[in-house]
C-alpha cells in the first residue's frame, strides 16, 4: 500500500502558488470541496484559473475565492447564481471562458486518460466553434477540443482509504470523479477516511492510483442551494 | 385562449413514449414530468449524474448530495443509477438519451436553437445544452410563442447567439404544436380556442399551414 494521507489541508494544498490552474470538482455547491476552498481563501493566492462547473454563490465555494478577487479566469459551463461574478465579469475584471458542459467534463476526463484532443459535436456553428479546428465524420461536423492542462486537482468524496482509493455519494460524484488525476497533483478531501482494507474493492468508484493526497475534512456544511419539496 | 406553461407541459408529455430516456431542461421542461401518463415506462436523467429520477423529497428528507441539474434537491425511483459527468454526457453524446426537451429564446425555421445568452445582459452559460442540442435525435422545445414586447420567437433566423444549429424538430408553445421541415414552421394543432390568424401573426418565420389544423387536445 501506498500511503496518500497528509495531516491537514494546509499540507493538502503546499505548492499552490499565484498564477496556478485548479481543477475543482462539484455540480452547483453540491459535492464541492469545502475545506479545501477555505483554506485557498486563507492562502490568499491571487490571479489563479479555476475549472470548475460552476463558481458557487455569493457567500459560499467558489464565491468566496472571488468575493477576495483571487480568480484571474473561470473556465465553467454555468455560472447563473452568482452576482458578484457576474459583476466582476461584466465590468472586465474577471475572464470568463463559457464550455459546454459535456466538453468540460470530457476535457477533465481527456487529460486523466493521456488523450491531447477530441472530437465533439458540442457548439459546432455556435460561438463556441469560432477559431476551431473542425471536422466531418459520417457527415456531421465537429469540433476538436483539448485536454485540460493543470497544475493541481481538487476533488471531494464521501469515503476514501489512506491508499486514495475513492467512494462518491449520489450525485456529489459529478466532476470530481472526471478530475481526479487530471492535474499534476490530485487533492482529495474526504468525509470519512478509512483504513485499507475497510473498503470493498468492488465499491471502489476512483482507484487510489490517479491521488496524490487525501485527508479527512475538518467540517462539511453542505449547504443546499436550492431546497425544493414536495407540496403537502 | 392559449396554454399556460401547464398546458404546454402537458401537451409536450404526450410525446413522451414507453421505453424512452428523457432529459428535461430547466423551466416549462421541468413540469413535463408531473403529467406523463403513469403507466409509461420512462426514466429521467439528470446530468448531473443521476437516472431514474424521482419527485421532490418530502420536507425533512432533503439530501445536499442528491440534487437535479436545476440544483434543487430531488430523489431517486427504483432502479435509479448515479454516474460522474463524463458518463453523463456519454449517454448524451452517444444518443441513449431518447427525447430532450428544453426550453429557449429563439427558434428559427432551420432548426437552429437560441436559449443561452443575451449580450451585454444574461450570460450565464450554456450548461449542457450545446451538448444535448447538438446530439439529441429527438428534440422539443417549450417556450412562449412571442416575447413580452409581443414579438416572434419562431424566427427566419435566430438573433441571439446560436446553441446549436438546424437541430429542433418540434415545437410546443402556448400557441400551437409545430415541427420543423424543410421549408420552415409547420402547423401540426393549435392550442384550445386559438385561431389559425393567430398563430400566423404570431410567426415571422415561414410558417406552412396544409388543410384544416387540429386543436391540441389537453387533458
Amino acid at each position: 500500500m501506498i500511503d496518500k494521507r497528509v495531516r491537514n489541508v494546509s499540507n493538502a494544498l503546499e505548492g499552490i502558488s499565484d498564477s496556478m490552474t485548479l481543477m475543482l470538482g462539484g455540480f452547483g455547491l453540491c459535492g464541492i470541496p469545502e475545506n479545501c476552498i477555505s483554506e485557498l481563501v486563507n492562502m490568499k493566492v491571487k490571479n489563479i484559473t479555476c475549472i470548475s462547473n460552476n463558481a458557487g454563490i455569493d457567500d459560499f465555494g467558489l464565491g468566496l475565492l472571488l468575493k477576495d478577487k483571487q480568480i484571474k479566469k473561470m473556465i465553467s459551463s454555468y455560472v447563473g447564481e452568482n452576482n458578484e461574478f457576474e459583476r466582476q465579469m461584466l465590468e472586465g475584471e474577471l475572464e470568463v471562458d463559457l464550455i459546454p458542459q459535456g466538453t468540460l467534463a470530457e476535457r477533465c476526463r481527456a487529460a486523466q486518460a493521456g488523450i491531447p484532443a477530441f472530437y465533439t459535436p458540442a457548439g459546432f456553428g455556435t460561438e463556441v466553434g469560432e477559431g476551431k479546428e473542425f471536422r466531418d465524420f459520417n457527415g456531421k461536423m465537429h469540433l476538436m477540443e483539448t485536454a485540460f492542462k493543470a497544475d493541481f486537482s481538487i476533488i471531494k468524496a464521501w469515503k476514501g482509504d489512506s491508499a486514495g482509493n475513492l467512494i462518491f455519494k449520489a450525485t456529489a460524484r459529478n466532476f470530481n470523479a472526471c478530475m481526479a488525476g487530471s492535474a499534476k497533483i490530485t487533492v482529495a478531501e474526504v468525509e470519512e477516511l478509512v483504513p485499507v482494507g475497510s473498503l470493498n474493492p468492488d465499491h471502489i468508484h476512483i482507484p487510489g492510483i490517479f491521488i496524490q493526497r487525501i485527508f479527512q475534512g475538518n467540517k462539511y456544511e453542505k449547504r443546499i442551494e436550492k431546497r425544493t419539496v414536495q407540496a403537502k | 385562449m392559449s396554454l399556460d406553461k401547464i398546458g404546454i407541459a402537458k401537451r409536450i408529455a404526450q410525446e413522451v413514449k414507453s421505453g424512452h430516456y428523457v432529459n428535461l431542461g430547466i423551466g416549462i421542461p421541468t413540469l413535463v414530468a408531473n403529467y406523463i401518463n403513469k403507466k409509461l415506462e420512462v426514466e429521467f436523467q439528470s446530468e448531473n449524474g443521476l437516472l431514474g429520477m424521482g419527485p421532490f423529497p418530502v420536507s425533512g428528507q432533503e439530501d445536499a448530495d442528491l440534487i437535479n441539474a436545476g440544483k434543487q434537491t430531488i430523489t431517486t425511483l427504483p432502479g435509479a443509477s448515479f454516474f460522474d459527468s463524463s458518463t453523463s454526457f456519454s449517454m448524451i453524446r452517444g444518443q441513449h438519451v431518447d427525447l430532450t426537451i428544453l426550453g429557449a429564446m429563439e427558434v428559427s425555421e432551420k432548426g437552429d436553437i437560441a436559449n443561452w445568452k443575451i449580450p451585454g445582459k444574461m450570460v450565464k452559460g450554456m450548461g449542457g445544452a450545446m451538448d444535448l442540442v447538438a446530439s439529441a435525435q429527438n428534440i422539443i422545445v417549450a417556450m412562449m410563442h412571442t416575447n413580452r414586447q409581443g414579438e416572434s420567437k419562431l424566427l427566419k433566423k435566430c438573433s441571439l447567439p446560436l446553441t446549436g444549429i438546424g437541430c429542433i424538430k418540434k415545437i410546443a408553445t402556448n400557441l400551437a404544436f409545430l415541427e420543423i421541415v424543410q421549408d420552415g414552421f409547420k402547423l401540426i394543432e393549435r392550442a384550445p380556442g386559438v385561431s389559425v390568424k393567430q398563430i400566423v401573426d404570431s410567426t415571422q418565420g415561414n410558417l406552412i399551414v396544409e388543410g384544416e389544423i387540429p386543436e391540441m387536445k389537453i387533458f
